[in-house]
């Protein structure tokens, strides 16, 4: 199977955007959630306030809209890359995360964790250098 | 035994559900137009072929499935246990999608799952 440089740009360019928007969704998300707080009682009352203190969260919303952005992108790259290939190199998600936690929320990255992100790149480094497409067009 | 059940759900419907997002996506063949019409004529396209909404249904599962497991067991267990579904995915891709896995893949999925394991044991 022939893969042109053009099919190598567009799939790293979407997988880039899957590897910034998942982590940035569920990281905004936390950061609304965290913001509303838990229900103190579980009576119908008081779940419709969390509700609507959900849906008037921007964090939320916007936490929402780059999940989508991510789910589209993910979408879009299977349409032409092996699944064998997208679902490992997504695990560079992991890398993310930690740089964002440590650098926007100031988290502490223990050193086991770091080890564990550098043992992943070093596995999506791997699978990225197959060709992301091994079966006929569809 | 209900921990090995919820385990089994997690893997086979998540890596299940993917593969058949994945085989949707094949039914529609690759995109070339990136513009918001375009991508919002793509996203109704891939809304209307049954293989979408069998691999959303299988995720929906694997999702409620992965929180019945966290609670009965911890997520420092869970979690890395749930690695092997790097492996399971690229056995699927090659069996349900015949995908060819060159052993330079096996052995990148393989280092991945080593590392997404390290992550997983370094939360406390």
């Amino acid at each position: 199977m022939k893969d042109s440089p053009g099919l190598h740009f567009k799939t790293y360019l979407l997988l880039l955007l899957m590897v910034l928007f998942a982590p940035l969704g569920n990281v905004l998300l936390s950061k609304g959630m965290k913001g509303i707080g838990s229900a103190k009682n579980w009576a119908a009352a008081d779940l419709l306030h969390i509700l609507l203190k959900i849906l008037t969260s921007g964090y939320i919303w916007l936490g929402i809209a780059c999940l989508l952005a991510f789910f589209v992108a993910y979408m879009l790259v299977l349409t032409w890359a092996d699944y064998s290939y997208v679902q490992p190199a997504s695990a560079f998600s992991y890398a993310v995360v930690a740089v964002l936690g440590y650098f926007l929320l100031e988290e502490v990255v223990p050193p086991l964790r770091w080890a564990g992100i550098a043992v992943i790149c070093v596995g999506v480094f791997v699978v990225g250098r197959t060709p992301p497409r091994t079966t006929e067009k569809a | 035994m209900r921990e090995f059940f919820f385990l089994f759900l997690v893997i086979v419907a998540g890596t299940g559900g993917e593969l058949c997002v994945t085989r949707a996506m094949k039914v529609i063949g690759e995109v070339h137009d990136f513009r918001p019409a375009a991508l919002a004529r793509f996203v109704f396209r891939a809304m209307r072929v049954g293989w979408m909404w069998i691999g959303i249904g299988m995720m929906t599962l694997a999702f409620f499935s992965l929180l019945a497991m966290l609670s009965i067991e911890n997520v420092s267990l869970v979690v890395p246990v749930t690695a092997l579904s790097y492996a399971a995915g690229t056995t699927g891709a090659k069996l349900f999608l015949h995908e060819r896995v060159s052993p330079q893949r096996w052995l990148g999925v393989l280092i991945v799952c080593v590392g997404v394991t390290l992550v997983w044991l370094s939360r406390r």
